[in-house]
């Protein structure tokens, strides 16, 4: 298991709360909340070590799109990046909705 | 050019269906409970998970794979636990097992108190998580005095619906329950068919052979030999129907747990030393009825 943390700086708009997913084989749990201080945190737990350069990628394009300040926890049992990227989309609709 | 495709009824009716095995744990809850009722207790964002998981390297679960929520159901107050089979298979760790055995404890100190409530525990699970296994069989333990505690004020209905199926600790749980609901899909066993393989050998019990494991422990068989109450199709509703109904009917004549004398009877009149199957046992269970 590797524990990653992320921070980036992002807009004053906050995210609001949103949580998805299941800790299943190849899927993930995301637990999406708003961020006071104008920052956006992630923090994630992995099963797979070794591909802290693709989470960020992944991550860095979703903050992309959706700026909006978060506290953004992922537990990860082995998604691939395109699983991932599903996930944070449909926190954002869940959050929404 | 064009195709024409004429669906069967069969298929038309399948495809209207909503699958109940197919929802997660959380959907299940809602699924069961009156809409708009639905009030999860320790919910993902209470963040109360397993501290043992970790320190062994293995990633946590935000509501440690037991839903619990409290709402209606055909309305009256009523609790739903739920396992995600998912998440470690749906093992039964120190937190999750002490959130389904302090639900059970809340729902009876309701019913004391004079405010009816019911309890429905929709199961996925492999038993007890061996990574906390003392800690997991402790808490199993309690969970079973609750059950039998609440059990005397309420109908306790589990519900099995696969794919994980029921085993291990959680079997004897639904033992324990007023009614068992089960799909064909979903299996319940004390021992796993890979435990029960990699103990008595291949000669006992194979556990690649999907027909013959089903044969023995699937939905059909376990509630052609009594061990299930209600056998159901995969489909949300209809499992919503079929717990609404048995509240309806009440406590059953006589408890699972209380017809101990007639399974008794029935192990005796199986003879261990010929191998059994699935047929042999339905029939012997006929011949001793009583």
């Amino acid at each position: 298991m590797e524990i990653l943390n992320f921070e980036f700086p992002s807009s004053k708009v906050k995210a609001r709360r949103a949580h998805v997913g299941v800790v299943g084989s190849g899927d993930l749990e995301i637990l999406m909340e708003p961020s006071v201080d104008g920052e956006t945190r992630v923090t994630i737990q992995t099963s797979v070590a070794g591909f802290v350069d693709t989470w960020k990628a992944v991550v860095e394009r979703f903050l992309q799109q959706h700026p909006e300040a978060a506290n953004i926890e992922i537990h990860d049992f082995g998604a691939t990046p395109g699983t991932v990227a599903l996930r944070l989309q449909q926190a954002v609709e869940v959050s929404k909705s | 050019m064009t195709f024409e495709i004429t669906l069967s009824d069969e298929v038309l009716a399948l495809s209207a269906r909503r699958s109940y095995i197919e929802l997660n744990a959380r959907a299940r809850a809602l699924q069961l409970l009156d809409d708009g009722t639905f009030h999860e207790l320790l919910g993902p964002f209470d963040r109360v998970e397993s501290p043992w998981l970790p320190m062994q390297g293995i990633v946590t679960q935000s509501d440690d794979g037991c839903v619990v929520a409290k709402g209606k159901i055909d309305g009256q107050p009523a609790v739903v636990i739920a396992m995600e089979g998912k998440f470690q298979g749906g093992s039964i760790g120190e937190v999750c097992g002490m959130k389904m055995a302090e639900a059970f404890r809340l729902a009876r100190l309701d019913n004391e108190k004079g405010i009816p409530t019911r309890a429905v525990l929709s199961l996925e699970s492999g038993g007890v998580r061996l990574q906390e296994a003392n800690m997991g069989e402790l808490v199993i333990a309690e969970i079973y005095a609750e059950m039998v505690a609440l059990r005397k004020h309420t109908p306790l209905i589990v519900v099995i619906t696969g794919p994980t199926g029921c085993f291990g600790g959680m079997s004897l749980a639904a033992g324990l329950a007023s009614y068992v609901v089960m799909t064909r899909q979903a299996r319940l066993s004390m021992n796993g068919p890979e435990v029960i393989e990699l103990e008595a050998g291949k000669d006992e019990f194979v556990a690649a052979d999907k027909p013959f494991v089903w044969s023995v422990n699937g939905g059909a068989q376990r509630f052609a030999t009594d061990f299930a109450d209600v056998l159901l199709e995969d489909d949300a509703d209809a499992v919503t129907q079929a717990v609404t109904e048995l509240f309806r009917k009440g406590q059953p004549a006589q408890l699972r747990t209380d017809k101990y004398e007639l399974f008794i009877k029935r192990l005796k009149f199986l003879d261990p030393a010929k191998q059994w199957v699935a047929e042999d046992i339905r029939n012997a269970w006929k011949a001793v009825a009583k």
